[in-house]
């Protein structure tokens, strides 16, 4: 085998630009280029929104279809989360929509046959989802067995036992409080207004934590001599932020308000997106899928690392089966059919690597979006099922496909 | 018609940065066993890969002329089609594959209508088994034989593709005395039938019992060829290591301080078969600001030693006692093994040392994050300011820390696992091969970074099967064969011929 080779010693300064141009505006373009290309996801997700708003004479960003958009898809998004965790770590989860099935139904045991408080049934309802993630952690973690194994035999375990709990029967009527979780709106709390007050009031707290936020992550950078993009693009790049959260808002506030879903789902993405980043766990999770050995022998305790994440994933699984079967007011035994395939897709889609090591929780939520977005705008077109599931098989597909075909151009493993 | 079966003229190899072989002339003659001996990284095995095609005409220059005629292999199927076939060091069988199909993979006995006539495949294996010694039923499977057996097996598949010449590279290496004396008395029997072999091997022992003629390669080069009435043990090992050593390591003046390390009857066992003795009872210590070394040759028990001492990251029913300044302490995970102060960098960093997909500054981090939190978060502005840090002090050649660690040169690779390590702050080092696959240039920065570390009173170790380097570098060696250690040497006694003689002793038995 021979070495990789290095280029000889540059001597770029630290901190220079990529492209040493005189130029500014030169090194302002290829700065906008890198940007876009790091973030592709994202463009794609503008790409189609754009084009379905098109085919779809603008119904797609009507207010009622937006908010639609965020509650139908809720459960999937707070799946792709845990799994995009479990797909760094170099594993599979197929058992997600199963375990959601089974925990939806043993809330409804909770919450209506026993008539338990709901917050009580929701927290028992959670321990389930934990108690289900040790036995799949166990299995993996320290029995080795492979998760795409343990999860396999999970997916028909739960759903075995999601059809035992009903009883061939549904059950129904879930207390108000805990169908909230799945389509109740924070609204109205001031009175009425043509404009919600408080969606709005706080998407503006929203928008100045983000800019209060990115203004001193900067000055950080800057302060320790680490490479900063141009101010230029930098507020370019904040206005179109806010500009994108203004128009989200508005369209919420003109209809119901701010889902509870999405409370729910800003509040996941915004602390595993610090558990991913900042956090020691997380920082194993990617050591853990970029090189097994080296994490072991480098300290990483890999198995409580993994036994860890699975738990996890049954807590988040057990969190999408109450939005699922909250939204419903229903528990089923057809529910959480295909989740798994649509989480996977999610976390593929929003460019997690096959091999682990790579991926992101904001990546993962857009791929997720993306795939609501098919979803929803191939049914206001009227497409019928069965081509869109087609489409979404050949999204997934060609994401992989120009993900690999990325690294390979960038000569990577 | 000349005697010479092979002839290769001239032949010289080039990767990226490193002269593998320089215009190397090896001549074979038809019917003898010709042994190639040399260090580990001499070129010996980078020869045979030209010679079989696995490096293909074009990538080398030079000549090869096997039968009288100039030949010019594209790949390991056009050398095997003349009659040259190569037998690696790992053994390319099949586990799940009984005999009779891994003999006849790739080449197998069709009847009627193309379809695998059993009998024949069956029946022509227990021929061909006999040829080699070999009394095993054809059906059995693979991994149900010993390894001894399975070499055998390679050798058989041999004769079914009418060899002509048989190249062995470390064939006995894996085997065990009395496997090791079967497979040389086939080769001398195969001789008498006419095919003529090339055998790799360090031991010289069994080299001085099968060959004709023993050509020596150092540094890339041929050295010289020796009949066999010349061969001598001491002419074998003077031309192996005969080489200017001045110059080729930084000064190191040693300041040597109490002891930091001790580590007492430290016996490991195979994973997978814990009847086998891997590390037999090996006693050794290190004192502050001293750099010792453990010379062994591949297979010796070395990285299995310091595996199953760090984390009992390898090994089964392991068994001794390690002692830091005096005090026992214990190794049985990792984070314990860095807890008190013990560092490990492996001898296959892309393997076991780096994490490649990612950049150079959460390599570096990646045994210390714990010192990088901050209100329970990871700072990742300081992990930049560290990263950094070492990049500079390190010499790493990377435009930024963000750079991916895959992307780096084997000696800039090195750096990061050893920046990552002494971010650690051990007390005592361990460093296996850590400068294998490294150009000279770079390898000269990693022994002045090695001195360095022993000069702040770090304790290290540096296990290699270069002799040169460990001579050069090193305040004291321990020699090991065989899992145990053969002997101790303080740096004026360590000759090249002592250490060799003692880096192949074997045991009593």
């Amino acid at each position: 085998m021979s070495d990789l080779e290095t280029k000889p010693a540059s001597n770029t300064p630290e901190g220079a630009q990529v492209n040493p141009s005189n130029s500014k505006a030169a090194a302002w373009f290829s700065h906008v280029i890198a940007d876009l290309g790091k973030n592709g996801i994202f463009v794609a997700l503008i790409v189609v929104v754009v084009l379905f708003s098109f085919l779809t004479d603008g119904i797609l960003l009507r207010p009622q279809n937006i908010s639609n958009l965020i509650v139908q898809n809720g459960y999937i998004l707070v799946l792709a989360v845990g799994m995009v965790m479990v797909i760094i770590a170099g594993h599979i989860d197929l058992s997600v929509g199963s375990v959601a099935a089974f925990v939806g139904a043993v809330s409804g045991v909770f919450a209506v046959t026993w008539g338990l408080p709901w917050w009580l049934s929701i927290i028992l309802s959670l321990l389930v989802g934990a108690l289900v993630g040790v036995w799949q952690g166990f299995w993996i973690a320290f029995v080795g067995i492979p998760a795409f194994i343990v999860t396999l035999a999970g997916m028909l375990i739960f759903r075995g036992l999601a059809l035992v709990v009903l009883g061939n029967a549904n059950i129904g009527s879930f207390p108000a409080e805990y169908r909230a979780l799945g389509n109740g709106f924070l609204t109205d709390l001031f009175g009425e207004f043509e404009l919600d007050p408080l969606t709005l009031g706080v998407a503006a707290l929203a928008i100045i934590a983000l800019i209060v936020q990115q203004v001193r992550t900067r000055k950080g950078r800057a302060a320790y001599g680490q490479e900063v993009e141009p101010l230029v693009w930098f507020v370019v790049k904040l206005v179109l932020i806010t500009a994108a959260i203004a128009m989200f808002a508005y369209a919420l506030a003109s209809y119901k308000g701010i889902p509870v879903t999405l409370i729910v789902l800003a509040v996941l993405i915004l602390v595993y997106g610090i558990i991913m980043n900042r956090s020691v766990f997380g920082r194993h999770i990617y050591a853990i899928g970029g090189n097994l050995h080296a994490a072991e022998l480098s300290g990483v305790k890999t198995r409580n690392v993994t036994f860890w994440l699975f738990v996890n994933m049954g807590v988040l699984a057990a969190l999408a089966g109450l939005i699922f079967t909250a939204r419903l007011n229903l528990a089923g035994p057809k529910a959480g059919d295909g989740f798994e395939l649509e989480a996977i897709s999610a976390a593929f889609i929003g460019g997690a690597a096959v091999q682990g090591g790579v991926g992101t929780i904001g990546g993962a939520i857009i791929g997720g979006l993306i795939i609501g977005v098919l979803n929803n705008g191939m049914s206001i077109m009227g497409i019928g099922i069965e081509w869109q599931q087609a489409v979404k098989g050949l999204v997934l597909l060609l994401a992989v496909a120009f993900d690999v075909y990325n690294k390979r151009r960038s000569g990577g493993r | 018609m000349t005697t010479n079966i092979l002839e290769m003229r001239g032949i010289t190899k080039t990767f990226p940065g490193v002269k593998a072989l320089q215009d190397v002339t090896l001549n074979v003659a038809r019917g003898e066993v010709h042994a190639i001996c040399g260090e580990n990284g001499a070129g010996k095995s980078t020869l045979m890969k030209v010679l079989s095609g696995v490096y293909p005409h074009g990538t080398y220059t030079g000549d090869i002329v096997f039968e009288d005629e100039v030949v010019e292999f594209k790949d390991i199927r056009d050398s095997e089609a003349k009659g040259i076939v190569i037998i690696h060091q790992e053994l390319a069988l099949s586990p799940y594959l009984s005999i009779a199909e891994n003999i006849f993979l790739n080449n197998e006995q069709r009847g009627a209508l193309g379809l695998i006539d059993w009998n024949k495949t069956n029946t022509e294996a227990v021929k061909l088994l006999a040829r080699v010694g070999l009394r095993e039923n054809p059906t059995t499977k693979i991994m149900d034989i010993g390894v001894g057996k399975q070499q055998l097996v390679e050798i058989a598949k041999a004769l079914s593709k009418r060899v002509k010449l048989l190249i062995l590279d470390e064939p006995t290496a894996a085997l065990n005395d009395e496997d090791s004396d079967h497979l040389l008395n086939l080769m001398l029997h195969l001789k008498g039938q006419g095919i003529t072999s090339i055998i790799i091997s360090h031991k010289l022992n069994e080299i001085k019992k099968v060959s004709d003629a023993v050509t020596v390669i150092r540094d890339g080069k041929a050295i010289e060829t020796i009949d066999k009435v010349d061969v001598t043990e001491d002419r074998i090992i003077k031309d192996m290591v005969g080489r200017d050593l001045e110059h080729r390591y930084p000064d190191h003046t040693p300041n040597i301080g109490e002891e930091i390390l001790r580590v007492e009857d430290w016996t490991a066992h195979h994973p997978q078969d814990p009847t086998r003795v891997m590390v037999d009872n090996v006693n050794l210590n290190v004192r502050r600001g001293e750099i010792v070394g453990i010379a062994g040759l591949m297979g010796a028990g070395r990285t299995e030693f310091a595996m199953s001492l760090f984390g009992r990251t390898y090994g089964s029913r392991i068994t001794g006692k390690v002692f830091k300044a005096g005090k026992e302490i214990k190794t049985r995970t990792v984070t314990e093994a860095i807890d008190n102060g013990i560092a490990y960098a492996t001898e296959d960093r892309k393997t076991y040392g780096l994490n490649l997909i990612e950049d150079i500054k959460r390599n570096i981090s990646m045994a210390s994050l714990g010192k990088l939190v901050k209100g329970g978060l990871v700072d990742d502005n300081e992990e930049f300011k560290v990263a950094n840090e070492y990049r500079t002090s390190m010499n790493i050649k990377a435009p930024t820390v963000l750079a991916k660690t895959g992307k780096l040169s084997g000696g800039n690779q090195q750096k990061v696992v050893l920046s990552k390590w002494i971010y650690s702050n051990p007390d005592v080092l361990i460093l296996d091969e850590p400068t294998r696959g490294i150009d000279v240039g770079a390898k000269y920065e990693i022994y002045a970074i090695i001195n360095a570390l022993a000069a702040q009173g770090k304790g290290v170790i540096v296990i290699s099967s270069e002799l040169p380097e460990l001579i050069g570098i090193c305040d004291r060696i321990y020699t090991l064969s065989e899992g145990r250690i053969t002997g101790e040497f303080p740096i004026d006694a360590a000759t090249p011929e002592t250490l060799i003689k003692h880096m192949t002793m074997e045991k009593a038995r």
